[in-house]
């Protein structure tokens, strides 16, 4: 099929159930970016995902330094694992990967949340993952649309052109 | 590369539509190309496309949130001054590159 032939995407939704600086990251970073091109985005937080549109957690979200065979040292060496268990270790790093995206103007998860719903973007929450953690609704974000079932989800799912994306 | 007529002046724009050469533009192209959108320009969208032309002369990155940040509009007036585009259609009005940045 030429490119001519395709139909532009409409809808991303996108499903994010980890809780790693990279993961929400990497989830944010499509959902803004699909507002911005006028594609309309519903973004789904399940299980550890739930940290980041929980207020006492998301602006606390650390990477993980044990068992990431692509983490480098500054100046690009390999990063031993077992360097990764010292205390104080992974809240170095992460830090770290928090003030270089900061360089290339990538806000925090709360600004960011509110920068894909000022586009139009919808934030959910699994209830599932809810009950499993025994949160309720007060103690998420406070822009969060609902808190829904996987069914609900899908339901917001339908309609020509989009796509479900799992980061 | 191709050459559009835009205010009675042939501009040249990039297979997407926006200025190879930012020099060429002028407010009444932004006028022109803004009614493509279904856009009438007020105020508040000069501001930003002058602060987007400021910005991009002077060799910066765009960003939405540099542009929400520039104390013009927030960030969610500027998605209802360009509607489905709030960096892209302003940086194609702005005569300036689309904006090579993922935020």
């Amino acid at each position: 099929m030429s490119k001519t032939d395709e139909k532009p995407l409409k809808k991303v939704c996108i499903i994010c159930a980890k809780g790693t600086i990279e993961d929400v990251y990497a989830t944010l970073v499509m959902a803004n970016g699909a507002v911005m091109e006028g594609i309309e985005a519903k973004v789904f937080f399940t299980f550890f995902g739930l940290d980041a549109i929980t207020k006492s957690q998301m602006n606390k979200l650390h990477t993980g330094t044990v068992g990431n065979p692509a983490m480098r040292m500054p100046g690009g060496l390999p990063f031993p694992t077992i360097l990764g268990i010292l205390p104080g270790v992974e809240a170095g790093v992460s830090a770290m990967m928090i003030s270089q995206m900061a360089q290339l103007d990538i806000p925090p998860v709360d600004e960011f949340l509110e920068m894909i719903t000022a586009g139009g973007g919808e934030i959910y929450a699994c209830k599932l993952a809810m009950d499993m953690f025994k949160l309720k609704q007060e103690d998420l974000w406070d822009g969060v649309s609902g808190v829904l079932t996987v069914g609900d989800f899908y339901g917001k799912c339908g309609g020509e052109n989009t796509q479900i994306i799992f980061t | 590369m191709a050459e559009k007529v835009l205010a009675g002046k042939a501009v040249q724009v990039n297979d997407e539509g926006y200025f190879t050469d930012p020099s060429q533009w002028t407010k009444e192209m932004a006028v022109e190309m803004a009614k493509e959108y279904g856009i009438e320009l007020t105020e508040k969208h000069y501001q930003v496309i002058d602060f987007l032309r400021q910005r991009y002369l002077a060799g910066e990155t765009l960003t939405i949130r540099r542009v929400g940040n520039a104390g013009i509009v927030d960030i969610k007036g500027l998605y209802q001054l360009f509607p489905g585009g709030p960096l892209k259609i302003s940086s194609k009005l702005a005569g300036i590159p689309k904006p090579a940045s993922c935020v």
